[in-house]
């Protein structure tokens, strides 16, 4: 290590080399910029074949640190990002576990799309629409018998309900907040609203049941008000169950996911709130014309992120709720991951449904990507 | 009217061409914020509207913790009654002895604040390092490497064939499946790189030509500037592993030694039928005392809530910088 430094400035102040060095590294940064003037594409291409010949030893070593540590990321990577991609593969075997990696992974059978058909059953599509003749019915009897499809519907079902309900709610609090003028009040409310997203959803769900229990606050509230007689039991009833998952997330996560809201609202420049009062805007017309607008890249960024982990939400809570009555409107797709794949040892099949929840976010991201960008906003990428 | 509207325009754009002193400009803000701080009708609604909206909003977040508390507190048998709402109505102590007596929580416990403090130093050092080599400008897979990592904030290969993969790693039934797999998240790196790109170049320029090698830049230099980021990344780090129960179950379900906290509390809580054997830990301790299942399970709930609870007030303006930088730049 000292000898390195050492060499490098010694170097540097003595002989006419590193001069070289430098320039090079300079031509190499400034070439990006310098391509906004129109150069043709081959020009291009001839720059930066230029730029990477000419990286010298000196180079190298004055950054061996850099390329060291690098290196040890990227390995990390591979092995615990990008070798469960490799283990797709096994989506079209049925795998067996062998004590052995490889014996075990060259030594499955290859069943093809076999494991996919599995997850879609379309031969029940067929058959009920052979039976019933209408789209409609059949597509309905469908999502009814094959259980990888209902698992889909209602992760998708709970994630855009959950998406849309918890960003209106935080945009909604975002906006009331900034309106208070007592500091003292906001900051209150503020640190009391950022509360419950450091619970885990085992507490959070441990309240929720306790308090829509028998003995719970809504129940002794729907007793007062004589709406119901008894007391109401929420989780049986499977009609609640994906608002009430979507309830407990605005509970959750509201005070957090304002948090960028209200950061955006400060950036916006006041001078424009005292020229729209000079207009005579109100306070609606305020929020309407440039509070909204203020923080319109704001959102439409978080909801392009957001869109593709719709498929992803589904998990936690869902897993904590559900009971035998309700399991049909509330089993996701990682539930059905962990109960086929890996609580019956299908670990083919638990892949293949992996595979296609993580194909299926992709593309959504993608999609919410263009769409953002068409409509004149600036997205992930 | 005429008066304030005269001001304000001299105030906007200097009374007739003729320089302001600082007490007149100070006279005519003052004036200009009376004005705008003057409510009619309808404001006056909107405000106290929103205000108990907002109280609203705050006690629905607020309630249900505080009934825990109460309940945790209250005698086990009169807890049974109900009706138990901000305060305890029969005081007494039984459930958090029982709690503290259970083994599951206390090894639970012990693995927790282990695997929060090393898995919070680890990942803190692996993000941070790795958020300074893709920010050296220098360096030459400086967009590649970035790019690598992006990727993975968007694919992964699954449950499946995670676990398979931790198990020819040996991680299975280890401490360390809760460490190694999650040191390096690609959105806290990117925290990090975003505001370590924002230092000026000067910095590590003025280091070299002192002789100064990566590895002091990093430590001596840039680390110092980054504790607000870090302590942001920290807390979202170390909230996420006081908080992981999933991994405990899934990974070490046959390994009792391993378990953590939330797992525990998960089993205590979990009233589905199809576990019965986990309804059992709950009436099982409360069959050998005055307890009952609900305020053990109370108790329990506030033992895992309060450390966190306690520490994250003060921690606000750190994550509060963090998920602007994470969130809008990123």
């Amino acid at each position: 290590m000292a000898d390195d430094m050492n060499q490098d400035v010694n170097v540097e102040t003595q002989n006419a080399e590193p001069e070289v060095i430098e320039t090079v590294t300079v031509e190499r940064q400034s070439a990006p910029s310098a391509i906004k003037v129109p150069v043709s594409l081959e020009e291009q291409e001839k720059l930066k074949k230029l730029g990477k010949k000419k990286i010298s030893k000196a180079e190298l070593k004055r950054q061996s640190v850099l390329l060291i540590l690098g290196a040890i990321f990227f390995v990390y990577g591979i092995v615990f990002y990008y070798l469960p991609l490799a283990g797709w593969f096994m989506a079209f075997q049925h795998f067996t576990m062998k004590n052995e990696f490889f014996d075990s992974f060259f030594h499955s059978r290859f069943v093809g799309l076999g494991k996919f058909s599995f997850l879609f059953r379309f031969d029940l599509l067929k058959e009920a629409f052979d039976q019933t003749g209408n789209v409609f019915d059949a597509l309905a009897q469908w999502v009814d018998g094959a259980m990888f499809i209902r698992t889909l519907r209602n992760t998708l079902g709970m994630g855009v309900l959950n998406l849309v309900t918890s960003f209106v709610a935080a945009i909604l609090f975002a906006i009331l907040l900034n309106e208070v003028k007592n500091k003292m009040g906001k900051k209150l409310v503020q640190t009391i609203s950022y509360l419950p997203h450091f619970l885990s959803w085992i507490i959070v769900t441990g309240i929720l049941r306790e308090t829509l229990s028998s003995t719970g606050i809504v129940n002794e509230m729907l007793r007062a008000l004589h709406i119901v007689e008894d007391s109401y039991n929420f989780f049986l009833e499977p009609a609640l169950f994906w608002p009430i998952v979507a309830i407990s997330n605005v509970w959750k996560e509201t005070g957090w996911n304002a948090i960028i809201y209200l950061a955006a609202i400060t950036a916006i420049d006041p001078c424009l709130y005292e020229a729209a009062e000079i207009d005579g805007a109100g306070r609606f017309n305020k929020i309407r014309y440039i509070t909204l607008p203020g923080i319109a890249p704001t959102i439409v960024i978080l909801l392009v992120m957001n869109i593709g982990n719709v498929l992803n939400a589904g998990f936690e809570v869902q897993y904590l709720l559900r009971n035998g009555v309700i399991q049909k409107v509330a089993e996701t797709v990682d539930i059905y991951v962990l109960e086929w794949g890996i609580g019956k040892g299908d670990y083919s099949l638990g892949t293949a449904a992996g595979m296609f929840k993580s194909a299926v976010s992709i593309i959504l991201i993608i999609i919410a990507n263009k769409v953002a960008k068409k409509s004149g906003q600036s997205g992930l990428f | 009217m005429s008066k304030i509207n005269k001001d304000e325009i001299a105030l906007n754009y200097g009374a007739n061409g003729k320089e302001l002193t600082p007490e007149e400009i100070q006279r005519l803000k003052r004036l200009a914020k009376k004005k705008s701080h003057r409510l009619d009708a309808g404001g006056w609604i909107f405000v106290i509207c929103n205000t108990i909206f907002l109280i609203l909003f705050a006690l629905v977040t607020l309630y249900p913790v505080i009934n825990t508390v109460a309940y945790s507190f209250n005698d086990g048998l009169d807890a049974l009654r109900g009706n138990i709402y901000i305060w305890p109505r029969k005081f007494s102590v039984e459930s958090y002895k029982t709690v503290f007596n259970m083994h599951g929580i206390v090894v639970g416990a012990r693995v927790t604040v282990l695997r929060t403090l090393i898995g919070t130093f680890t990942a803190l050092v692996a993000n941070a390092l790795l958020a300074f080599v893709i920010s050296r400008k220098r360096f030459l897979f400086k967009s590649s490497l970035s790019l690598f990592w992006v990727i993975t904030m968007y694919v992964n290969g699954g449950m499946v064939p995670v676990m398979i993969l931790f198990k020819y790693l040996g991680l299975l039934g280890s401490f360390w499946v809760y460490i190694i797999p999650g040191m390096v998240s690609a959105f806290n790196v990117m925290v990090l790189r975003t505001y370590m790109q924002d230092l000026p170049d000067e910095l590590e320029e003025s280091a070299q030509l002192d002789g100064a090698g990566y590895i002091t830049i990093f430590a001596r230099i840039i680390s110092p500037l980054c504790k607000p980021v870090y302590a942001t990344v920290a807390l979202f780090v170390a909230v996420g592993q006081w908080n992981s129960w999933f991994d405990a179950m899934l990974y070490n379900r046959l390994n009792p030694e391993y378990t953590t906290l939330q797992y525990e509390l998960m089993r205590l809580l979990s009233s589905v039928s199809k576990q019965g054997g986990n309804v059992g830990l709950a009436s099982q301790a409360a069959q050998s005392t005055q307890v009952t299942t609900i305020s053990v399970r109370s108790a329990a709930s506030v033992v895992t809530m309060v450390p966190i609870i306690i520490v994250y007030p003060f921690l606000q303006r750190y994550f509060v910088t963090g998920l602007t930088i994470g969130g809008v730049k990123g």
